[in-house]
């Protein structure tokens, strides 16, 4: 495996243990009572559709890439990218459900964790934007060719985004089982 | 044992240079990288270096400057508890508003800067010289140099992690000159001290610098953990298994891996904790009273906090000790001219140690409430790290024995750092067990507990790496002499503190009081609190001599003419004197063995790249 690669999943288990101590601290906290039940805003679902949906894209426009459709491979990235924004907007909608609903963030802290762990992952989700941007940059402003450092270079954005996604639909069970 | 002394090796053929340029192997590194931009300008050189040994001694020197803040804190603390009545106006100059001179000229230090002195000594020794500066330095030494690589997986990387710990550390200095002062409630900020912003003066601007620092120090560990572990995993050089690694490498890739997954831990804690106190939340804080006012928090649990704190916490104490166990196990080894004993067993003890490391940190919370059967849980995993710790004990002083052991500063360091580590793990059965725990929690004997196994060991361990790699660091040696005096003394002066306080521990003096006044019961105490701030102003002033030592050898010491001064079979000593960036000049050397090879068939040391020769086959079969 190239370093930098093995180098991206240390660095994952690093931030997943970050989750870990959020969603720990979920349960710890939740067992000592005081806790206000609620339901998670609806939009949280189709965000969900949406992030997996953008893992897909991500995935086929790899495999565009390998294949030599160059159209797939730059289309298909900005569709990811596209997917991302309106994820995180998405999620956006769902603290503005969850204060319509009366649950703010100075509240009981059962919807407190909710906003802050929501927050993290976005950031989180954020910066992987970010590296989809590189990539188009790198789509649009390179020749398109296949070398070993490009297909490294993807690899590293496609499992950074997998990992993204896979932690928002490890958060969202979490929230169905502890509200 | 009679017949395998017939065995006995011939005269090696070849020496270590000529032994890579045969056996090596080439990566044709200096055709692509040939005269790297940032080796040529004094910037890039001293400053935004990416050479892994230049990093290796930024740590070195910045964790110096911490550990002179730090121990400078401590004496001011320590007078004011071994002569509290004697006056302070002296060191107004350097306190200002601090020190308060009433009319008969008497200065008398500010409590609320008493608690921030000692904050501030327990933050800064615990993550910036014993985190940063221990395993920061050797870890980037010693990682590529005994790995046989050109440098870090990611050298960028690498040099942001040194510059992430340096904004860590101009953040908390800032916080130092705070007219609030810096934060005061205590390394662990448990709230609602560090929640409430006007619970002390420290608790307002001076607990935002220190959250801020310290978020910026765990990019820094982290940056150096994905590195460290990445290297070792993927840049070892040919003939280099996991099994012949030296135990120091072992150290710091556990260490790395350990801070990796509890760090954030502290980050997230951090967070939740920042939160409550700009945005209003309650994770820590519930229903609290102040000045006759109910504060708006509803619901919160401090103990959270000391959960998500403590998950971090003990893990940290084995972030710094185990890289000290490396260094000493190699220096032992070397000096003993002898293999380490078990090292098979020596590594899975440092596996088994970091294991636990992470299911015993409720030892820190006996006394916050948690329920007596969870403590038990706790209290027979914390008491079940004394096995591979004894494990560890026992292989280090087989090691010694029986060994032509070469009593040099850098031994005599490791030696010390096994008898530290003996006396603060034996009162470590004491304090993990949750009944004695109730009689002696936050007492000095606490206090006496953790500054001898994990604080002087770690320096110890820390002492014995910086003379043993200094003439790698510098190409210079250390002043052999200055050397022992610093050891006899730091050793005997470091008893000298802490002996006694496990003894007023046991009395019941409970740690942090800023003066024991109101307390009668513990007044006759006076002369040995007066006894142990005598033994740690001598102590430090030693460390200044060793400072000085340092300063002075790296432009002065006794210059080193042979490649390999100790004698030692690892890596790092087959490069040349003056290593350059890549570390070696030509092709990379190649690995044969594992890296303990002293005594073997009557040869003093048996290079790691060195062929096995013939007659290594039947020795090996004869034992």
């Amino acid at each position: 495996m190239h370093p930098q690669k093995f180098a991206l999943l240390v660095g994952c288990a690093s931030m997943m243990m970050m989750f870990v101590a959020f969603t720990s601290a979920l349960i710890v906290r939740q067992a000592q009572g005081n806790w206000l039940e609620f339901q998670m805003p609806s939009v949280f679902y189709i965000s969900t559709a949406v992030i997996v949906t953008s893992s897909i894209t991500l995935h086929l426009a790899y495999t565009a890439f390998l294949r030599g459709s160059e159209l797939g491979y730059k289309g298909l990235l900005i569709v990811t990218a596209i997917l991302g924004v309106v994820f995180v907007y998405l999620q956006y909608n769902g603290w503005l459900q969850m204060n319509a609903d009366g649950i703010f963030l100075d509240g009981n802290p059962s919807g407190s964790f909710v906003y802050v762990i929501t927050a993290a992952h976005a950031g989180h989700l954020i910066a992987g934007i970010a590296t989809v941007i590189m990539a188009l940059i790198h789509a649009f402003v390179l020749p398109y060719k296949v070398t070993p450092r490009r297909k490294n270079r993807f690899q590293l954005v496609l499992w950074f985004w997998h990992f993204v996604d896979f932690l928002w639909v490890y958060l969202l069970i979490l929230f169905l089982m502890a509200y | 044992m009679a017949d395998t002394a017939i065995i006995t090796a011939p005269k090696p053929k070849y020496d270590d240079n000529s032994l890579i340029e045969e056996f090596g192997y080439d990566d044709h590194f200096h055709d692509h990288h040939h005269g790297d931009k940032y080796q040529s300008s004094f910037i890039f050189h001293y400053i935004f270096s990416m050479d892994h040994k230049m990093i290796a001694r930024q740590f070195l020197i910045t964790g110096m400057f911490w550990a002179v803040i730090g121990g400078l804190m401590s004496l001011i603390f320590r007078l004011q508890l071994g002569f509290p009545e004697e006056s302070m106006a002296w060191i107004k100059p350097i306190l200002g508003g601090w020190i308060t001179v009433n009319e008969a000229g008497i200065g008398t230090l500010a409590p609320e800067f008493y608690y921030a002195l000692v904050t501030m000594h327990g933050t800064i020794i615990v993550f910036f010289v014993l985190t940063a500066g221990l395993s920061g330095t050797f870890s980037n030494l010693l990682i590529p140099l005994q790995l046989g690589a050109r440098d870090m997986a990611s050298p960028f990387l690498n040099m942001l992690s040194y510059w992430f710990f340096f904004s860590a550390g101009v953040v908390m200095f800032l916080s130092l000159f705070l007219s609030t002062g810096p934060f005061s409630g205590g390394w662990t900020a448990y709230p609602p001290l560090s929640a409430l912003p006007q619970a002390s003066t420290g608790s307002g601007a001076g607990m935002t610098m220190w959250s801020f620092s310290m978020v910026l120090f765990v990019v820094s560990v982290l940056l150096g953990g994905i590195n460290y572990i990445t290297t070792v995993l993927n840049m070892r050089t040919k003939g280099m298994s996991l099994w012949r690694m030296p135990l120091t490498i072992w150290a710091f890739f556990v260490t790395a891996i350990i801070g990796l997954l509890s760090f954030p831990v502290l980050v997230s804690g951090i967070l939740l904790l920042v939160l409550d106190r700009e945005l209003g939340t309650s994770f820590y804080l519930s229903e609290i009273f102040v000045g006759g006012q109910a504060l708006d928090h509803v619901g919160g649990s401090p103990i959270l906090y000391q959960h998500l704190f403590w998950f971090l916490g003990h893990p940290e104490v084995y972030i710094i000790i185990l890289p000290a166990m490396g260094i000493v196990s190699e220096v032992l080894s070397v000096h003993a001219r002898k293999p380490i004993f078990g090292y098979k067993a020596m590594v899975y003890s440092i596996l088994a140690i970091a294991f636990l490391s992470f299911i015993v940190w409720a030892h820190h919370m006996f006394m916050s409430g948690v329920n007596p059967f969870i403590s038990n849980f706790f209290v027979i995993f914390t008491l079940i790290i004394a096995v591979p710790s004894a494990v560890k004990v026992f292989n280090w002083i087989a090691t010694l024995f029986g060994g032509n052991i070469r009593f040099t500063t850098a031994c005599l360091f490791g030696i010390g750092f096994v008898s530290m580590f003996i006396s603060g793990g034996l009162t470590g059965i004491f304090l993990g067990n949750s009944a004695i725990d109730v009689q002696l929690h936050d007492t000095y004997f606490v206090v006496a507990h953790f500054h001898i196994v994990m604080g002087i060991a770690a320096f110890f361990g820390m002492y014995a790496g910086v003379y043993h790699w200094f003439p790698k660091m510098y190409g210079r040696f250390m002043n052999e002499t200055l050397g022992r005096i610093h050891f006899w003394g730091t050793l005997i002066g470091a008893y000298a503190i802490f002996w006694p306080m496990h003894y007023i521990g046991m009395a019941g003096v409970p740690r942090r009081y800023y003066s024991f006044d109101s307390f009668q019961a513990f007044n006759h105490f006076d002369t040995i609190n007066k006894f142990i701030t005598v033994a740690a102003i001598v102590v430090f002033t030693l460390q200044v001599l060793m400072l000085i030592n340092f300063f002075y050898s790296i432009w002065n010491g006794k210059k080193m003419t042979t490649q390999n001064p100790w004698k030692a079979s690892t890596l790092e000593w087959t490069t040349p004197i003056e290593t350059g960036h890549g570390n070696w000049p030509g092709k990379l050397p190649t690995v044969t063995r594992w890296p303990y090879d002293y005594g073997k068939g009557g040869q003093d040391f048996i290079s790691q790249i060195a062929p096995v020769e013939d007659w290594e086959k039947e020795f090996d079969e004869a034992h």
